[in-house]
C-alpha cells in the first residue's frame, strides 16, 4: 500500500509511526458489481483491521474535549473496541460493542459515520490525516463473530442467569428502533414482544437498503440475537388494525412505538400515476423485501426500461439508481434540484452510485410527465434551477429558471424525495398528540402525550437515519425502565 | 408461529374457490369492505383479496378467489389442512354502512362474492337491498343463495343469456332509474369495466355511487403507493384511503391501465406454472 510511505512527521513519540490514510476497504469492482446483487464493500481482512486499529490514539473522554464517543448516538466505548482489535481479541471488542449496540454489522455498514464518530476522531484533526475507520472496525468485529459462527451470532453473556421483572412490553415495529429498544429491555429483563407489520423483520433495514449495501443474511443474524435475547416476534400484526391501541394498552405495561416513516411523498405533477413509475419504497420493497431481482424464481415482477431516472438526492435515490442498473437499466441517472454539494445522501454513496455509471443531472427538477397511449411514461418535462436564499434546513433554496423546460426520454422513474411517517398509529391512538408533519410528538426521552407509550424513529422525528432511530430506541428503553421502575 | 390454516375449501365455479382460513385475531376485528394481504409461501407475492366473511366465534375469515395468475393459481391448488405461510389484516377503511334507503348492490363475476358482505351489512342496517349479480355465463354465478336470501329483490344477468336476463348489470340497473324508481345509494364490485360502466350510468342522475377498487398491491399498509389511484380530486391510497371510492371521482382508464402494469411478467409467471 501507498499509504505507509505517507507517514505522520510531526508524531514524535519515537514509537511506530502512524499512517495518515485509512486503510481503504476491498470492493468489489464497478463493472462487474452492477451486474450481481452481492456485497459491494468486502470487508477489513485480520491483518488490515489491526494495521487500522493501530492508527487509533486511544484518546480518553475528558471534559471540554470532545472524541469519537460523543459523536455516536449509542455511545459505544469506541477506544475500547478498537484497543481489542488492534491486541487480537476480536470476541472482546464485539462485547464492548453490544454493551451499548444490538446491531453492530449493520450499523457498520450503514451508518454515516463520517458524520458522527468519525468527525471527532482527533486523529483525523490533522491535516491531512484521515480519521480511523471506526465502521470498517465495528464491522469487521461483527463479521468476525459471525464468520466464526455461522448460524448465530454469538452472545458471551450468560442470557439464563438474568433477573426477570414482571412486566411487559410491546415494541411497534422491528425496525432499527424497535429491535434496538427491544433488545434493551429484554437485557433488563423485561417480558418484550414486537409486533411487526410485514411478514418479515427489519423494516427499513429489510425492505429499503439493498442486498448490495446491506446483505440479508445479515440482517436474519442480528435479529435472531435479539431472539435469542429473548424478544418475541409477532409478523403480520398491524397495529391499529389486526389487534387496537387499546387492547396493547390493557395488555402491556408500556409500548414503544417504531413504526417508521413509511408513507412516501409524490410530487403532485401531472403524469405522476403513469406507468413505469413507481414510489421508491415499491421499487426498493419488490426488490428487497420481495426478491423480485430473482423473478421469475421470486413471484414478484419489477420491471425498468433502458433509461431510469430517479427523482431527490438522499440516499434512497443512490440506492434506487444502483438497483436500477442491477435489474437491467442500460442507463440510471438522479435528478436533483439543488448541487451535488447539497445532497442528503451519503458521499460515499453518490461517489459508489458515480462509479457504477449513474449520471447526475443536478439543478434540474421535474415539472411533469408525458405518456404514450397505453400509459407508459416516456418523457419527463423538467426545468433548470439555481440556488437562492438558504431555507429552513440551512441548505440554499433551489429556484426555478424561467423558460429552461427541457425534455429528458425515459422508460422508468422513481420517485425518491421522501417519506411521511406512517399514520396508522397517530390515526389509531386516541389522545396521542401528533406534530403538523404527522410525527408522533415526544420529550427528551421519548415519552408521548399518553403515559405508557413512547415512541422513536423516523415516527418521532420524520425520515432520518438508521442509527439515529437506534439512539431514539436506546433512550426510550432507558426512559421506560425508569418508569416501570418507579 | 401464527397457523394460517386452511378449514375448508369449496369450489364455487370453474377456477373460483372458496376459502375458509383460520385467523382468529383478523376474524376478530374484520369489518364489510376490509381485505387482507396473503403470500402463499416464501417465494410468493403478497396478494390482497376481500374479506367475504368472518366468524369471530371459530376465529375464521372467507376468501373467494378466482384464478387469474400465479399466484391466484398456488392458492387454488392448496387443500383443507394446508396452512397458508402469510395472511395480514383486516386491511383497508370499512364499508359506511348506514340506512341510506334503497341501495342497490351490484356484484360482477367473482365480485358476487366479494359484495356479499356489503349486501348482509346493508339489509341489517334496514335498507330495501336490491341486488344484481351478473357472470359472462350460468356457470359462472356463486352465491347464488347467500345474495338472495339477503335482498329484497333479486336479479340474475349472463353475457350469454343462459340465467336471468342477457345482458350485463347495468343494463338493470339502467332500467331502474328509467322506470323512476328511487334510489339512494349504488354499490358496485366487479371487473374495473364493470365499475366504470355502473359509474357511467348514475352520474347522470347524481346518485351516489361507491365501488370497491382493486389495484395491485404490495404492503397494504400504505407504504409502497403502488396502489394508487386518482380518485376524489388527487392521488390516493387504495390500501388506506380505500379500498371504496366515490365512483364518480375515480379515473378508471387510468387504473386500467396502471393493473396492466406487469401484464408480460404474469404471463411469463404463469408459463412457469403451466410448465412446472
Amino acid at each position: 500500500m501507498a499509504d505507509d510511505e505517507k507517514t505522520d512527521k510531526s508524531d514524535k513519540s519515537g514509537k511506530k509511526k502512524i499512517p495518515k490514510l485509512a486503510n481503504p476497504m476491498p470492493q468489489q469492482d464497478p463493472k462487474e458489481r452492477i451486474k450481481n446483487f452481492d456485497e459491494v464493500a468486502l470487508g477489513y481482512d485480520m491483518e488490515t483491521a489491526i494495521k487500522e486499529a493501530e492508527r487509533c490514539l486511544q484518546c480518553k473522554r475528558e471534559e471540554g474535549k470532545e472524541i469519537c464517543i460523543d459523536g455516536c448516538p449509542v455511545e459505544i466505548n469506541i477506544p475500547a473496541f478498537i484497543k481489542c482489535i488492534k491486541e487480537g481479541r476480536i470476541e472482546d471488542a464485539l462485547s464492548v460493542i453490544r454493551e451499548k449496540n444490538n446491531l453492530p454489522a449493520i450499523c457498520g455498514r450503514v451508518c454515516p459515520q463520517e458524520q458522527q464518530c468519525q468527525k471527532y476522531c482527533r486523529l483525523g484533526k490533522g491535516k491531512g490525516r484521515d480519521p480511523v475507520s471506526i465502521g470498517r472496525l465495528e464491522r469487521f468485529a461483527a463479521d468476525y463473530d459471525m464468520k466464526k459462527q455461522p448460524t448465530m451470532s454469538s452472545t458471551t453473556e450468560d442470557l439464563t442467569k438474568r433477573p426477570k421483572k414482571d412486566k411487559k412490553i410491546a415494541i411497534i415495529g422491528s425496525g432499527p428502533a424497535g429491535l434496538t429498544a427491544a433488545g434493551d429491555l429484554v437485557k433488563l429483563g423485561y417480558d418484550v414482544t414486537i409486533f411487526e407489520a410485514l411478514h418479515d423483520t427489519g423494516g427499513v433495514l429489510r425492505y429499503g437498503i439493498p442486498e448490495f449495501r446491506l446483505p440479508k443474511s445479515i440482517v436474519d443474524k442480528e435479529v435472531d440475537y435479539v431472539k435469542r435475547l429473548g424478544v418475541k416476534i409477532e409478523t403480520n400484526v398491524i397495529v391499529g388494525k389486526t389487534i387496537g391501541m387499546d387492547e396493547l394498552m390493557d395488555e402491556y405495561d408500556a409500548i414503544f412505538v417504531g413504526s417508521g416513516a413509511g408513507s412516501p411523498m409524490f410530487m403532485d405533477i401531472p403524469g405522476e400515476n403513469l406507468n413505469g413509475i413507481y414510489s421508491a419504497n415499491e421499487f426498493l420493497t419488490r426488490i428487497n423485501l420481495m426478491k423480485a431481482y430473482k423473478f421469475p424464481e421470486y413471484d414478484t415482477p419489477i420491471k425498468v426500461g433502458k433509461v431510469t431516472a430517479v427523482i431527490g438526492g438522499g440516499n434512497v435515490a443512490m440506492d434506487s439508481s444502483r438497483c436500477a442498473l442491477r435489474v437491467g437499466a442500460e442507463k440510471s441517472m438522479i435528478i436533483y434540484r439543488r448541487t451535488e454539494e447539497e445532497m442528503p445522501a451519503r458521499k460515499e454513496e453518490v461517489e459508489h452510485a458515480k462509479e457504477e455509471g449513474v449520471e447526475l443531472h443536478i439543478l434540474t427538477n421535474p415539472v411533469r410527465y408525458i405518456g404514450d397511449e397505453r400509459g407508459n411514461v416516456r418523457q419527463i418535462e423538467c426545468i433548470k434551477m439555481e440556488l437562492g436564499e438558504p431555507d429552513a434546513s440551512g441548505r440554499r433554496s433551489p429556484v426555478p429558471i424561467k423558460g429552461s423546460e427541457f425534455l429528458i426520454d425515459v422508460d422508468t422513474v422513481v420517485v425518491a424525495i421522501g417519506n411521511s411517517p406512517n399514520p396508522l398509529i397517530p390515526n389509531n391512538t386516541e389522545g396521542l398528540k401528533i406534530s403538523k408533519k404527522g410525527t408522533i410528538v415526544v420529550d427528551d426521552n421519548g415519552k408521548t402525550s399518553i403515559d405508557k407509550i413512547y415512541a422513536g424513529g423516523d415516527i418521532a422525528t420524520g425520515a432520518a437515519t438508521v442509527i439515529s432511530a437506534m439512539g431514539a430506541g436506546k433512550k426510550a428503553a432507558r426512559a421506560i425502565d425508569n418508569f416501570l421502575s418507579s | 408461529m401464527k397457523n394460517y390454516n386452511i378449514r375448508k375449501k369449496k369450489i364455487l365455479a370453474e377456477n373460483v374457490k372458496l376459502f375458509e382460513i383460520e385467523a382468529p385475531l383478523i376474524a376478530k376485528n374484520a369489518k364489510p369492505g376490509n381485505f387482507v394481504i396473503l403470500r402463499i409461501d416464501d417465494h410468493g407475492e403478497r396478494i390482497p383479496l376481500t374479506i367475504t366473511d368472518s366468524d369471530a366465534e371459530n376465529g375464521t375469515i372467507t376468501i373467494v378467489v378466482q384464478e387469474v395468475g400465479k399466484s391466484t393459481k398456488k392458492l387454488g391448488m392448496l387443500n383443507e389442512g394446508d396452512n397458508i405461510l402469510d395472511v395480514v389484516g383486516p386491511l383497508g377503511k370499512e364499508t359506511e354502512i348506514e340506512k341510506y334507503g334503497t341501495v342497490v348492490c351490484i356484484g360482477g363475476g367473482v365480485g358476487i362474492a366479494l359484495i356479499y358482505p356489503e349486501i348482509k351489512a346493508f339489509k341489517n342496517a334496514g335498507n330495501y337491498v336490491i341486488s344484481i349479480i351478473g357472470a359472462k355465463t350460468k356457470d359462472l354465478l356463486i352465491f347464488e343463495d347467500e345474495i338472495s336470501n339477503m335482498s329484497d329483490e333479486f336479479y340474475i344477468t349472463t353475457d350469454d343469456g343462459t340465467k336471468g336476463r342477457k345482458g350485463f348489470v347495468s343494463d338493470v340497473l339502467k332500467e331502474f332509474i328509467d322506470s323512476g324508481k328511487k334510489i339512494d345509494l349504488v354499490m358496485a364490485v366487479g371487473p374495473v369495466i364493470m365499475m366504470k360502466v355502473v359509474a357511467d350510468v348514475t352520474r347522470p342522475y347524481g346518485i351516489k355511487t361507491i365501488v370497491s377498487l382493486n389495484p395491485i398491491m404490495i404492503d397494504g399498509t400504505g407504504m409502497c403507493g403502488g396502489c394508487r389511484v386518482h380518485a376524489e380530486n388527487g392521488t390516493k391510497f387504495a390500501c388506506v384511503d380505500g379500498p371504496d371510492f366515490d365512483a364518480h371521482q375515480v379515473d378508471f382508464d387510468n387504473l386500467i391501465a396502471r393493473n396492466r402494469r406487469f401484464l408480460e411478467e404474469e404471463k411469463r409467471s404463469l408459463e412457469g406454472v403451466k410448465n412446472g
